[in-house]
């Protein structure tokens, strides 16, 4: 039907008349397609227009419109705020960390998963080690809170080991390994997922001629099993770079206090608690989110682009 | 093919299985301190030290104030409606989005793509977006804040429009013969079809739902319209003991923390099992990839 289309061949006239008919037939289809449009204007699209404000003095009575332009000002503040040195490395250092540890950690344990051949013991690591994922900040950030309190669970174990019995959670050196370990705890066996699938499409064939050409099991695994998760790792790499300004702000909410901030404070947290705390400077911290997501965009085009050229692999 | 294994491949599966082993311990003895703590006594807990291997001091005092905390009732049934009415939502819009880019005949649909593809990496900022929900838009202390703003998940849309671009053409023609429009193809022919990923969808979606608590926070100031992560907030964060027993009183039980956590915790739990099989379907990776 579709198919049988030939377009192209068609003289002007009736391909006019063909795109009428295409149009009448097609009408649910364009009547979803707006509601859909709809949905993105309204919910992304007005709240990027919205983002104006970062270079206007904001007033709620005068609105978004008839506020009064005022250039890159609210830029240059924020690069001579006092905090500005402190928010930029806490990011990228916190961010830094947590990729460094979590993203390798991930891969490793899909690969050792993998080599579990019973398959009911396999399947039960799976179920147990996917379960942090389903819950939520708050739980998780309320039992880490109990458990690094004096007595609580974790610094009795430290405590056990020799270390001093505190609430953790008010020094600012421990903040990075809190957060970094509780995250890879929370998304290790979720994340573990994809590379198992991706595991599951390497071609068997691969490893039984590698072992007739007497390849042991560490080169297999090196040549055989990175080289065919090294796709899917690039690619979960890509992305991860692309939101580096970009961590999970709900927990550090949860988890920092004024103490803490000097390692975790990051430019989410204080685009927050500026913007929408007592304070409420909407224009100046708009532009730091706006100043956030250009970094952003910046790192995942260049994570793209250097990707291309090592690997041949790329997001479009 | 496996004859003889070498002694170093011996050693090291005995080696991963105590990995594996232990991974299972680290994982779930949180968890399970926390079941257990929930089921002890305050007092004792409070005195105890060490790991919990089961419950001190055995009672259900704990729960008993749990349910009669209004808060938490109240909580709770907010977060029931935003889960189901909001998940409905989700569903419905992510279908028909992932339906309209599988069509092959819609004109724009390149640009219709890149106008959707374009959010996931640009957006406005968190300002902007409660600027605009709150003051342009007047959702504020509505529940609909929680529910119209992440009505579609662009990268769960994108895997739905992988997995319905995956169904035969053959099957929809057979549907247009007999005379469906492109609304009955929709429901009658490809969500059908797509049971997994649409089961993947409402475990995702409606977990996600379950779990809120940052624009709640930002939108709702009425407190009877908390949902249930809110007030966990306000029992388990800032530790305020008004929130954490009906009367008022400082009686603050540790225990009372943790029946908490279980009481609100469990009912995902309870679901998450059923749809494990079919999570590798909504985490496709090949699907982000235009």
């Amino acid at each position: 039907m579709y198919e049988l289309r030939a377009r192209n061949v068609l003289p002007n006239k009736k391909h006019k008349a063909s795109i009428l008919k295409d149009l009448r037939r097609d009408v649910w289809i364009y009547v979803l397609a707006a509601v859909v449009l709809a949905y993105y204007i309204l919910f992304h699209y007005l709240p990027m227009y919205g983002a104006v404000i970062a270079f206007k003095e904001y007033d709620v009575a005068k609105g978004i419109m008839g506020s009064p332009w005022v250039g890159l000002k609210n830029f240059k503040d924020f690069f001579n705020d006092y905090y500005f040195v402190r928010l930029l490395r806490n990011t990228l250092l916190l961010s830094v960390y947590n990729l460094l540890w979590s993203f390798p950690a991930t891969i490793l344990f899909a690969l050792l998963l993998n080599e579990i051949r019973q398959e009911k013991f396999k399947k039960v690591v799976q179920t147990v080690t996917y379960l942090p994922h389903f819950i939520s900040t708050i739980v998780v950030c309320g039992m880490l809170i109990d458990f690094l309190a004096d007595d609580g669970l974790i610094t009795q174990i430290v405590k056990l080991f020799g270390g001093e019995g505190k609430y953790y959670l008010n020094y600012p050196q421990y903040f990075r390994t809190i957060y970094v370990s509780s995250g890879i705890w929370q998304s290790i066996g979720w994340g573990s997922i994809i590379y198992l699938a991706a595991l599951s499409g390497i071609d068997t064939e691969l490893y039984e001629a590698a072992t007739i050409d007497g390849a042991g099991r560490l080169r297999q695994t090196w040549h055989i099993t990175l080289t065919g998760l090294l796709p899917t790792i690039v690619t979960l790499l890509i992305l991860e770079i692309g939101k580096l300004m970009n961590l999970g702000y709900e927990k550090i909410i949860l988890l920092y206090n004024g103490n803490t901030y000097e390692t975790a404070d990051v430019i989410s947290t204080y685009v927050y608690r500026l913007g929408l705390g007592a304070s409420r400077r909407y224009s100046y911290t708009t532009a730091i989110g706006l100043f956030n997501s250009l970094i952003n965009l910046i790192l995942l085009v260049s994570a793209n682009k250097i990707s291309k050229r090592l690997t041949d692999n790329s997001l479009w | 093919m496996k004859v003889k294994e070498s002694i170093g491949r011996r050693i090291f599966c005995k080696v991963n299985i105590f990995i594996m082993i232990g991974m299972i311990v680290i994982t779930a003895y949180p968890l399970i301190h926390v079941l257990f703590a929930s089921l002890s006594d305050s007092g004792a807990l409070l005195k105890h030290r060490g790991l919990l291997l089961y419950p001190v001091g055995f009672n259900l005092n704990a729960y008993s104030v749990v349910i009669k905390n209004p808060n938490i009732t109240s909580g709770y049934l907010t977060t029931i409606f935003v889960v189901v009415s909001g998940t409905l939502i989700n569903l419905f819009m992510t279908s028909i989005g992932a339906f309209v880019l599988s069509r092959r005949t819609l004109r724009g649909r390149h640009f219709l793509m890149a106008v959707i593809i374009i959010t996931m990496y640009v957006s406005g900022g968190m300002i902007p977006r409660y600027l605009i929900i709150a003051n342009t838009l007047h959702l504020k202390d509505s529940l609909l804040s929680l529910i119209l703003p992440g009505a579609i998940s662009t990268y769960n849309l994108i895997i739905m429009r992988t997995n319905f671009m995956q169904i035969p053409q053959s099957l929809e023609e057979a549907a247009r013969i007999d005379g469906a429009n492109d609304i009955s193809i929709l429901f009658k022919v490809i969500l059908p079809l797509s049971v997994p990923v649409l089961a993947v969808m409402t475990l995702f979606y409606g977990v996600s739902h379950w779990n809120a608590w940052f624009d709640a926070m930002l939108f709702l100031r009425e407190r009877s319209k908390y949902p249930l992560q809110l007030i966990m907030r306000e029992i388990l964060i800032s530790n305020s003991a008004s929130a954490m027993s009906d009367s008022g009183t400082y009686e603050i039980g540790e225990s009372i923390k943790y029946a908490t956590i279980i009481f609100t915790t469990v009912p995902i739990l309870l679901v998450y099992p059923f749809i494990q099989r079919y999570f590798v379907k909504g985490i496709m990776i090949g699907a982000i990839k235009g």
